[in-house]
């Protein structure tokens, strides 16, 4: 089995915003829920750096670890993906984890959180793949399709990719030595404890 | 003529400018290296801990692209905050079933008198009770999000766990209201009684008399009360600033702040737990006629002059014989 894994290439993150655009369409993710973003670090400044972000679905992932109810579970391809059916919404997800991937909508009194909500890796849920109350719940289910997460697929830059972690390693690693230079894995060391020598 | 010096002029333009072309190529570098001022990874997780930039959704929290102090406070969350309840009121459950099968009640030794004496009216127990109520519906939905997916989930399943773990999450933000209250008004209603003062040293000194037959004489709260006074009060406020920063996520706070407060919340809680075990049996089982102090509101004079001495005699000089009632119904314990 694949370990997937996202790899953005900040040096050729044009910024465009496309996989946010194509996530909330491709998964009809709830109004004010942004699965995917794209921030910029040093903006309009010398050396700026876009990275598309999202869940980076870690090995030994701190959201499944602190959950109070214990609804994560780790998908053979190294996906992690919850049970909106035994979320309660109390937050710690969002405490634990280091890329602010758990989002809530707002519902009822206060700050009171609703069901969690975050990048699914196309994988859906815990439903049958493919089903109606699947995509409902958590979007679409491409890797059940054969077919890798929208936001990397469609990448006018192929800044963002998605697939097998080793071979998407190997691909920047081509990247860099043909280049000359990276700015390395954005995420890597804190969420797989590795990172790809540049 | 002229002819030849243009053509002159015009060879010596072009040698002069294929001298300056070089000699400018020679200084740039054979490529261009756009990465040379490029933001690297591990720098800014060296230099701040966090990566942060600007986005383009509304949603400006999501600007922050990668904290890992997550980690630490996942490291508290599951194993020192286990440690921490587990010991705290697993230890002080053993230590009061130890003192209790070696010490035993303690007895009010010249026995009932079957005068009684008001101790605390409506309106305290009224709100000692709604606090009291509040704050084992708090502790044991508190309890339930650090053990219960270790005790709990295996035995009821994931999705009977789940329904029960959502419900005390809701009694758990709403119960909060009349909790915070009660401390309020335990703070206010109580704060004159509970100042610490020369006698508390001397309370101290000799253990509270706890131990053997002691009884080292006290006003109204004994230092040990004035201790679980100032718990509730100090306790109940941090319990309440931190469980609201929890519940207003970012009002006020980050993601830092938030575990931070998810800390203090924690470990003040658990410890609050073990401190109101303790209150709990020696208001029950730990003391015969302590009891009824909040419950029919009413003390027997001899335990008020064995535990309260001062406080009776407090009472005598201002409201004399008045204050004290005899009921004749009052059966002795024994």
């Amino acid at each position: 089995m694949a370990r997937m894994k996202f790899l953005c290439d900040a040096d050729r993150c044009i910024e465009c915003n496309a996989c946010v655009t194509a996530c909330k369409n491709e998964n009809e993710v709830p109004w004010g829920i942004n699965r995917r973003r794209v921030v910029t670090i040093n903006d309009g400044k010398s050396g700026e750096r876009s990275v598309s972000m999202a869940c980076m679905h870690c090995t030994d992932a701190p959201c499944a670890a602190v959950c109070p109810v214990s609804c994560f579970y780790t998908t053979a391809d190294g996906v992690v993906l919850h049970s909106k059916d035994l979320c309660i919404g109390c937050g710690y997800c969002f405490y634990a984890c280091p890329f602010g991937a758990p989002q809530y909508p707002r519902v009822g009194n206060f700050g009171s959180r609703g069901k969690m909500d975050k990048c699914t890796y196309c994988t859906g849920g815990p439903e049958t793949d493919g089903s109606a109350i699947e995509y409902e719940k958590y979007g679409a289910n491409r890797l059940a399709e054969g077919k890798l997460p929208l936001c990397a697929e469609m990448c006018s830059t192929k800044s963002l990719l998605a697939g097998d972690g080793d071979i998407i390693a190997q691909i920047y690693k081509d990247r860099v030595v043909k280049r000359g230079y990276g700015s390395g894995a954005w995420g890597w060391q804190t969420a797989y404890r590795e990172t790809i020598a540049t | 003529m002229a002819m030849i010096w243009a053509r002159i002029r015009f060879f010596v333009s072009v040698i002069v400018f294929f001298v300056f072309a070089t000699a400018v190529a020679a200084q740039q570098p054979s490529s261009v290296d756009p990465n040379s001022d490029a933001v690297h990874e591990q720098q800014l997780l060296q230099q701040l801990n966090r990566i942060q930039g600007l986005g383009t959704i509304p949603d400006v929290k999501s600007y922050v692209i990668e904290q890992p102090m997550g980690r630490q406070w996942r490291e508290f969350h599951e194993v020192w905050l286990h440690w921490i309840g587990a010991i705290a009121v697993l230890g002080m459950l053993a230590v009061l079933i130890i003192f209790f099968f070696t010490r035993g009640m303690v007895r009010i030794e010249s026995g009932r008198s079957g005068i009684n004496i008001v101790r605390f009216n409506a309106f305290e127990r009224f709100v000692h009770w709604m606090t009291a109520t509040c704050f084992i519906i708090l502790a044991l939905s508190g309890l339930n999000i650090t053990f219960g997916k270790e005790i709990l989930l295996p035995i009821l399943g994931p999705s009977a766990f789940s329904s029960w773990s959502l419900a005390a999450k809701y009694a758990h933000n709403f119960i909060s209201f009349p909790f915070t209250l009660g401390v309020i008004l335990i703070f206010l209603m109580w704060i004159a009684g509970n100042i610490p003062n020369r006698v508390d040293i001397e309370w101290f000194k000799r253990g509270g008399g706890i131990f053997g037959h002691d009884h080292p004489p006290a006003y109204r709260f004994n230092a040990g009360q004035k201790a679980i006074y100032w718990i509730v009060v100090i306790g109940g406020t941090a319990v309440a600033v931190s469980g609201y920063l929890l519940m207003f996520p970012f009002y006020g706070t980050t993601i830092a702040g938030m575990q931070l407060a998810q800390i203090v919340h924690g470990v003040v809680a658990v410890l609050f737990v073990a401190a109101m075990l303790g209150h709990i049996y020696i208001g029950t089982i730990g003391m015969e006629g302590a009891f009824e102090a909040m419950g029919e509101g009413t003390v027997d004079l001899n335990w008020a002059k064995e535990h309260h001495s001062l406080w009776l005699e407090e009472e005598k000089a201002r409201g004399g014989p008045t204050q004290l009632q005899r009921q004749p119904w009052a059966t002795p314990a024994e």
